[in-house]
């Protein structure tokens, strides 16, 4: 890359994702479109060139309303979607030279297991919820090609006590744990390659207000001891607030005002951003 | 003449054999790889040996000696049934020899005599996907395969150590073909699972309920999967001794007498322990 990846972690290029046909009209322009969604065809434009960086050791929060794509790009980038156009680089993988999209199926494998770590809202999308929690943990380390049990036990049992999962319940199934250590579980597991970048969707999304806090804090510990990039999705701008360095607003598959968290809080421009800074309660 | 007459050489028409024909010689140039076929229609149930059965009947031959093993026994009905109807459609020699034998369709057991050049081993499998555990579809098992990622079955294992401190595969532990393919070698024991590795004998695996044929050729590496700390062991047999003929190193039946609640052991392989007493 010519304009240099120095300190860039992450960089996406006009991704774009619809779900539908596509008809003569919206293939005509934005401006003959309902929000995100053709009247005609009834595709939806989940995501429209949409452009972001996230920069080594930073927080980036994505905020924005339900079904404004937030959710989306995460999917895309950790192929649990492909999108329809559009490209992405890692700083980690070939240097960022390589748009991440365009790599064969083995390749993605190996990024998804070694190079990203992401944390579903919903962990039953996370976890294998019959397996125990180490092997849950395991599971990627395997996947990258960990063939030593003692090793992959202590960096599991490791983690899990980083994220305050008690010794003694390591060996159940997350299926009979509560909401807030499932969460902890997936944070554990998307940790265990030492991964670059993490993704999070919606981390504390459902639970509790003490459960919540202590994730958070979880969380902004992490980023703190292992400097690792956060591409941090929610809806709650309090969770915003508290973890993100900077902020990108989106809406209807686009982003529409990016700068500092606290810039974005207390001064918003745009009348989407001002209208959601006003709803906080 | 007999009613059995009626029907054509080896019960199927010769279409179907052609098409069991070609699903095998795929299976063969693709060690490992689960041939999908159009599993016929059986006098027997399938889950029964349907896919074994398919597999001998395409193959058979008016030369052919046959041998029928169910877990280890030449007698058991249905071992016997099965020996029949190909014997009734075709008038070939059976044997409970497996020295003797060009085919030999099992379940669940490797003969202990080790097998020759040109002979075959079929495999009756229940089940032969080796990762459906971890993944129940079989659009994403199929992708699985086709990238070679198999943490998955690692992971099973991985979860058995975990739990029970040790690999708990009693029978069908999964298998790495020629450096690719990771196979489920159907319930054999573990101790029948080296017995794959470089085997002289073409070994055909056949499990007609799930339509699916795959092969081990002759002289094929076939690894157990392990770790590096737990490696692949099998069952324990040291200082167990036949009771009927005396032989040692082999899988052995457990007996428990009732009574006195002591245990005894005796060879699995019953035409195995014959021999040994007749020599």
């Amino acid at each position: 890359m010519s304009d240099g990846f120095d300190s860039k972690a992450l960089k996406v290029d006009a991704l774009t994702k619809w779900f539908g046909p596509r008809c003569p009209r919206c293939l005509g322009g934005e401006e003959e479109l309902e929000k995100n969604y053709c009247p005609d065809c009834g595709t939806v434009y989940a995501l429209r060139d949409l452009s972001l960086t996230l920069y080594e050791g930073e927080v980036l929060g994505v905020v924005g309303e339900s079904g404004s794509g937030k959710s989306t790009i995460l999917n895309c980038l950790y192929y649990d979607m492909e999108p329809s156009s559009g490209s992405a680089y890692l700083s980690s993988f070939e240097g960022g030279s390589v748009d991440i999209f365009s790599v064969s199926a083995q390749a993605k494998r190996g990024i998804r297991n070694t190079l990203l770590g992401k944390v579903y809202q919903n962990p039953l999308q996370g976890l294998k919820m019959r397996f125990s929690a180490i092997s849950n943990v395991a599971e990627k380390l395997i996947a990258a090609g960990e063939r030593n049990v003692a090793a992959m036990e202590a960096r599991a049992v490791g983690l899990l006590g980083h994220v305050n999962i008690p010794s003694f319940r390591m060996r159940e199934a997350p299926e009979f744990f509560s909401g807030g250590m499932q969460q902890r579980v997936q944070i554990a597991k998307a940790l265990s390659n030492n991964p670059p970048i993490l993704l999070l969707d919606e981390v504390t999304t459902g639970l509790d207000l003490s459960v919540q806090a202590k994730v958070l804090d979880l969380v902004k510990q992490i980023q703190r001891e292992l400097g690792i990039s956060m591409l941090l999705v929610s809806h709650d701008l309090g969770v915003v607030r508290m973890l993100a360095d900077r902020t990108v607003v989106m809406l209807d598959g686009k982003v529409v005002e990016e700068g500092l968290t606290d810039q974005i809080l207390e001064d918003p421009q745009e009348p989407y951003t001002q209208e959601l800074v006003h709803s906080m309660l | 003449m007999s009613p059995k007459s009626l029907y054509n050489f080896a019960f199927f028409d010769e279409g179907s054999k052609r098409e069991l024909r070609r699903a095998i010689l795929k299976a063969v140039a693709i060690p490992g790889y689960q041939v999908p076929f159009a599993s016929r229609e059986m006098p027997i149930a399938r889950g029964w040996g349907t896919g074994g059965l398919q597999l001998t009947l395409s193959l058979v031959g008016k030369d052919d000696v046959l041998k029928v093993i169910d877990q280890g026994a030449d007698e058991s009905v249905n071992a016997v049934s099965i020996k029949r109807l190909v014997k009734g459609t075709t008038g070939i020699r059976t044997t409970e020899d497996a020295r003797d034998a060009t085919i030999i369709q099992s379940r669940h057991r490797i003969p202990e005599f080790s097998l020759a050049r040109g002979q075959i081993l079929v495999l009756q499998v229940p089940m032969p996907e080796p990762l459906r555990f971890v993944e129940p579809s079989e659009y994403a098992t199929k992708r699985l395969h086709a990238e070679k990622e198999y943490s998955g079955a690692y992971l099973a294992l991985f979860e058995e150590i975990m739990k029970y401190g040790r690999v708990s595969t009693g029978a069908d532990h999964p298998v790495l073909v020629n450096d690719r393919y990771v196979m489920a070698p159907s319930p054999i024991p573990r101790f029948d699972n080296p017995k794959m590795n470089r085997s002289k004998a073409l070994i055909l695996l056949g499990a007609g309920r799930e339509k699916k044929i795959y092969a081990v050729p002759p002289f094929t590496k076939v690894a157990s999967l392990d770790f590096e700390d737990h490696p692949f062991e099998v069952e324990a047999i040291a200082g167990r001794k036949c009771r009927k003929c005396g032989a040692e190193g082999v899988f052995m039946d457990e007996i428990v007498d009732e009574a006195s609640g002591a245990s005894d052991y005796q060879c699995n392989d019953t035409s195995f322990c014959g021999a040994s007493r007749v020599i």
